[in-house]
Order: C-alpha cells, then sequence, then structure tokens
C-alpha cells in the first residue's frame, strides 16, 4: 500500500468527503485561500471554491456558532479550530450549544459538526499552542472526541467523524503531521468508540491516547528483547470509551498501564484507571498506573519539554514497575 | 419615534395586519400573565423570565417573517415562541416538564424550539443562539433559498463577545440576517447607562458597516414598518441590518415579583406601561374604525379560553419516563 502523511491523509480524507456529500462545508481562519496554517487544508479551496470553503475573520466564538446553525439547517459543516488552545474563547458554543442542542430541544434539532483541531507538545510551541485538552470534552455528554495516532486512522476517523451525526471534535496531533505510513486510497471508515488493538500481548497492557500508541510501540518493541509481551490499545476515541476492548485486554494481561500526553490529574487515564477497578478488580495483580504530563503548563524550553512529555523510556519503566509486583 | 412616513405607511396598511398583530400581541400577554400566575402559585417547577410589556417587539418583527424564516431567542423567549406560531399547548406542556412538552421536559422554560415553524430555539446563554441565527442564514444562502434570520436578544446581550462576532461575520459574509435588538434598559438588574456608554444600541452597528435602526418598541406597527423593510432589504440581497426596539418589561428579570432591591422606580415603570403597546394598538383600531371593542375583547375571551385549556393540556400530560433520561443526549 502507499504510504503518505498523517497531514495528506487528513486532507485526503476532506478532499473526498467533500466530493460524496454536497452539505459539508468548510470554515475556519485561512483555511480557504492559503490552506490553513499547517497546510491541512491544501487545494480544497482551489477545487471546492468560495461557495464551500470559508475564511473567516479570527473568531472562533462566532464561526462555531455559524456551524451550529448551518448544521441545525441541514449542513455537514466542519469547523476548523487552529489549536487545540483556543478552545476557551468558543467553548460555550461547543458544550452548551453543539452539545446540548438535541437533547433540550427534546430531539427536534441534529447538529451534524465537525470540529477539527491541532493539539499536543513536542515543538516548543509554548503553553498557549501545545496542550492536550481532550478530557475536557469526553466529560461533556453529547460530544464525541476523536485522537488519531496514524497516518491511517487520520483518514478514517475523520471520515467517520464527518458522517457523524452528533458534534465531533477530532484532535490531530501536530507533532505527527510528517508521519508516514501506509493509508488506503479510497474512503474508509474506522468505527468512532472502537478501540483498536495495535499490538497484542500476554503480559501487561498499555492504553494509549493519540501520539502515544506510537511511543507505546516502540516501547513494547524494546521490551519485547527482554522477553516482556506487552499488549498495546489504542484508544481512538475517548468519548465514547471502548471500555470493552480495554477490560477483556486487563482480564488477560492482569496489569494496566494509562498513557497519554494530557497531565495526568484529572486526564482520561483517571476515568480509564477506575474503570478498570470497578470492573476487573479481581484480575489485577497490580494496581492500575498512569502516565501523563506533570502538572504544570507546557513549557516552551526543549529540554524541559522532552521531560514534561512521556515517552517511551518512561513507558517501559512503568511497564516493568508493574511486572516487579508479584502475581495474585 | 414613528416617523411620518411611516405614520402615513400605517393608514395604509391592510386591517388584517393590524388585526394579526393585536391577536399575536394577546396571545403572548395572556401565555405570560398564566405561566407567572402558575409559577407564583408553586405549580410549576423551575423560574420564568415573562416577556410582559415588550410584545410589540415580537409581534411586529414575527408579522414580517415567513415561516420558513429562521428565528433565534433568547431566556425571555416565550414571547417570540408564541409569536412565531408555537403551539402554546406543547408550550405548557413544557413549562410542566411532561413529556408532551416541546423539549420532552427536557429544556424547560429557556429551550423552546419547534424547526418546524422556523424557531431555532430559545437559549439560556446571554448571546448564545446569536451565531446560530448566522448559521442559519448561510444554510439558506447556500441552498439558494431566500429565506432570512433574525435573532433576538436583549440589550445586555449586545456586551458580550457571541454578539460582535456574529455581527461582523454576517457583515464580511453579506448574510441575510437582521438582528433585533430589544433594549428593555435593563441587563438583569443593571440599568443601561451602567452597562455601555452608547445611549442607543443601533450605533454598535456601525462598527460593522451594516445600518443601525431605532424603533419605539412599544408600538407593534412602528416595529413591523421597520422590520418590514430590513426584512425585505435583506432577504433581497442586500446584507445584515440591526433594529433596536426600545421597549421594557413589566416585571421583574425573573418572575413576576420577586423585587428583592429597587432598582426600577414605581414611577417609571407606571410611565412605561401608560404607553402599553396592546392597549394603544386597540384605541388606535377603534379610533380607525378597523374593528369595535366589541370584535377586540373577543380576541381576549378566545385567547383566554385557548390558554384555559393549553394549561389543561400540559398539566395533564404525562411526566417524562427516568427510563427515557438518555434520549437524544447522543443521535444514533
Amino acid at each position: 500500500m502507499r504510504e503518505i502523511t498523517y497531514l495528506k491523509a487528513f486532507n485526503e480524507s476532506l478532499m473526498q468527503l467533500m466530493a460524496e456529500d454536497d452539505n459539508i462545508v468548510v470554515i475556519g481562519e485561512d483555511v480557504a485561500h492559503y490552506g490553513g496554517v499547517f497546510h491541512a487544508f491544501d487545494g480544497l479551496w482551489k477545487t471546492y471554491g468560495d461557495k464551500r470553503v470559508i475564511d473567516t475573520p479570527i473568531s472562533e466564538m462566532g464561526f462555531l456558532g455559524m456551524g451550529v446553525g448551518a448544521a441545525a439547517r441541514g449542513l455537514r459543516p466542519v469547523c476548523d479550530l487552529m489549536f487545540f488552545d483556543f478552545i476557551g474563547v468558543c467553548l460555550d458554543q461547543l458544550y452548551n450549544q453543539a452539545a446540548k442542542l438535541k437533547y433540550m430541544f427534546g430531539g427536534d434539532v441534529t447538529v451534524p459538526l465537525t470540529l477539527t483541531t491541532a493539539g499536543g507538545a513536542g515543538l516548543s510551541a509554548g503553553p498557549q499552542h501545545s496542550q492536550s485538552l481532550e478530557a475536557w470534552l469526553a466529560h461533556v455528554p453529547g460530544l464525541k472526541v476523536v485522537l488519531p495516532s496514524s497516518p491511517y486512522d487520520a483518514k478514517g476517523l475523520t471520515v467517520a467523524a464527518v458522517r457523524d451525526d452528533n458534534p465531533t471534535v477530532v484532535i490531530l496531533n501536530k507533532r505527527m503531521f510528517g508521519t508516514k505510513g501506509p493509508v488506503p486510497e479510497e474512503l474508509y471508515a474506522i468505527p468512532l468508540g472502537q478501540a483498536g488493538t495495535v499490538r497484542p500481548g500476554r503480559d501487561v497492557t498499555v492504553i494509549a491516547v493519540g501520539r502515544m500508541v506510537a511511543e507505546a510501540m516502540t516501547a513494547a518493541t524494546e521490551l519485547a528483547k527482554s522477553g516482556v509481551e506487552v499488549e498495546v490499545i489504542d484508544t481512538r476515541t475517548v468519548q465514547p470509551l471502548d471500555s470493552k476492548t480495554i477490560l477483556d485486554s486487563v482480564r488477560r494481561t492482569n496489569r494496566a498501564l494509562v498513557v497519554h500526553e494530557a497531565v495526568t490529574f484529572g486526564g482520561i487515564g483517571a476515568e480509564i484507571s477506575s474503570q478498570i477497578q470497578e470492573e476487573a478488580f479481581d484480575y489485577l495483580d497490580a494496581p492500575v498506573l498512569r502516565l501523563g504530563a506533570p502538572f504544570s503548563p507546557v513549557p516552551f524550553s526543549p529540554v524541559l519539554e522532552r521531560a514534561y512529555i512521556p515517552d517511551s523510556n518512561r513507558i517501559a519503566d512503568g511497564v516493568r514497575r508493574l511486572l516487579e509486583r508479584s502475581g495474585g | 419615534m414613528t416617523n411620518p412616513a411611516e405614520q402615513e405607511a400605517m393608514s395604509a396598511l391592510e386591517p388584517e395586519v393590524l388585526h394579526d398583530l393585536h391577536r399575536r400581541m394577546v396571545r403572548i400577554r395572556l401565555f405570560e400573565e398564566e405561566a407567572g400566575k402558575l409559577m407564583e402559585g408553586g405549580r410549576m417547577p423551575g423560574f420564568l423570565h415573562l416577556y410582559v410589556g415588550q410584545e410589540a417587539c415580537a409581534a411586529g418583527v414575527m408579522a414580517t417573517l415567513r415561516p420558513d424564516d429562521v428565528i433565534t431567542s433568547t431566556h425571555r423567549g416565550h414571547g417570540h415562541a408564541v409569536a412565531k406560531g408555537a403551539d402554546v399547548r406543547y408550550m405548557f406542556a413544557e413549562l410542566f416538564g411532561k413529556q408532551t412538552g416541546y423539549c420532552k421536559g427536557r429544556g424547560g422554560s429557556m429551550h423552546i424550539n419547534d424547526l418546524s415553524i422556523g424557531m431555532l430555539g430559545a437559549n439560556g446563554i446571554v448571546g448564545g443562539g446569536i451565531p446560530h441565527a448566522v448559521g442559519a442564514a448561510f444554510a439558506a444562502v447556500y441552498r439558494g433559498e431566500d429565506s432570512v434570520a433574525v435573532p433576538f436578544f436583549g440589550d445586555g446581550a449586545t456586551n458580550i463577545g457571541a454578539f460582535h462576532e456574529s455581527m461582523n461575520l454576517a457583515a464580511v459574509m453579506h448574510l441575510p440576517v437582521v438582528f433585533v435588538c430589544e433594549n428593555n434598559g435593563y441587563s438583569e438588574f443593571t440599568p443601561l447607562e451602567r452597562h455601555m456608554l452608547l445611549k442607543d444600541v443601533a450605533d454598535r452597528a456601525a462598527a460593522y458597516g451594516m445600518p443601525g435602526e431605532i424603533v419605539d418598541g412599544m408600538d407593534a406597527v412602528a416595529v413591523y414598518l421597520a422590520a418590514r423593510r430590513l426584512v425585505e432589504r435583506a432577504r433581497a440581497g442586500e446584507g445584515p441590518a440591526l433594529l433596536e426596539a426600545k421597549t421594557y418589561r413589566y416585571y421583574d428579570h425573573q418572575g413576576v415579583k420577586g423585587l428583592r432591591i429597587p432598582y426600577r422606580t414605581q414611577e417609571e415603570i407606571d410611565s412605561w406601561m401608560a404607553r402599553d403597546a396592546i392597549t394603544s394598538l386597540e384605541e388606535r383600531m377603534v379610533a380607525a374604525k378597523v374593528a369595535t371593542a366589541a370584535e377586540l375583547e373577543q380576541v381576549w375571551s378566545d385567547t383566554r379560553e385557548e390558554m384555559d385549556a393549553a394549561i389543561a393540556f400540559g398539566e395533564q400530560s404525562p411526566d417524562p419516563d427516568p427510563a427515557d433520561l438518555l434520549d437524544n443526549v447522543y443521535t444514533v
């Protein structure tokens, strides 16, 4: 299969979806003429024109709210938030409006809106351009939250998100934009709410979110050299969360480590860890371990940022610590 | 505030338009008076933001709109829903929190909506619905339809970002939106002069390169004529506009009485009530021999019967089943 970048895979999903469905419009800052600050939207405006690819003023609340209204009236808008960190200036339109209209209007209104954005650290982008805030959104009934971990998923999950009739946030990891991987040329959708077992293993389950899947795979390869077989699960979506795949795995391996880029405190790892102890306590040979960022803003300095983001070494260390606990 | 040209235009209005304005206002007034009594009497859960006093705004604007024109509303939204043609049985049912309500008991007073009549919902977040109207206008243009969108909001909402971002977006995208500000002089309990330095909200339109007009919000005919002009203009593709209607709410920010602080004087309230929109329209209709006092009284008594039946429907409707609590959290 041909290999393309994560960014190209995302771009291709929109290019093909827009050909399939005339109701899809792309709305955001610099998405049309310039193709987006990361060039994630390159070529869309040239192909689909002013009517369907729209540059907006810097008005995230305004254009996201416009997307909500247009979605309620039958369009399928894809709104782009340049950096995930900017979510604060438009959050009301996401969690009070998009997420709730269906419910609070008694089912009369459907909001098939997609919000795409770029999250994650590792590019020295500083405290306001590097965050991982997925747990905030996963906490809101009505939203779906998607974190592609590979080029294949960047395409397949975006397709599913845009086709979904619920407001869905696709959080791309900007450090992965240049990562290449096999991606089918045709349109395909990866169902939202189905985690991926990226690597089977019998000893420890590592549940990873977004780019941490790649770090977990590196750790697993390293640990395999010493005979430790790690099962790596990619959550793919944190809302809905595929609890079944996670619990089934932990019941087999009896040990679990959850890893994400977001700060550990109150992160999605806390929810996953809690579910495991509630549903699979008797299967555990060790407490569930969480790995995330320390409780601080994302630092700018490359030295500090490297210390901040979980990596394969810390994951491997965590797995070894879990194995040091004697089995039940 | 009605200019001479518009006074002249009023005399040229079809009598049916005047009757229509009158009926819409009476229905709003009685819906709100009854809802207020039900809440004060403890028969209804939650709380209410009553629209009494401002009826000319909703009636005047809505009489210019088609069913496919979309409005968005506010926490003080019953008047807009009634004027847009909502079924008051389902409105009362919603206020009672019943399964037959517009929101199936999930929304309550602040979230009445009915897409089938172009009512894209009342909203509990100040300014929250304004961008939705911009989106509805965008969707209409996208599909080549000639419907317009009208977000309603108060003077207080013109201090929030969603208002400014929506005004600018609609202007720069040249969308058919008529922004309607019902300036009742108070942002909850804070008077206008303490929440903005401009005397007129309409002046804010200049910042976005669109026309801003002021109309007497206690005069349904004046509102109708001003709105009709701006709606026709938007429908013709000439872009958005801001209409400020100077009006007044007779009751408190919330509920009927509940005055815990004397933020308004009785003299002020009385002076606005002396200009009551319904009374003044009735006087003009009788004077112009468009209606007799008996005909107008018939509207009140018919509407009272309608409200009584709607309240009975609402109160006697079944509660939602807790087993269905999760319905409509997601579209499946």
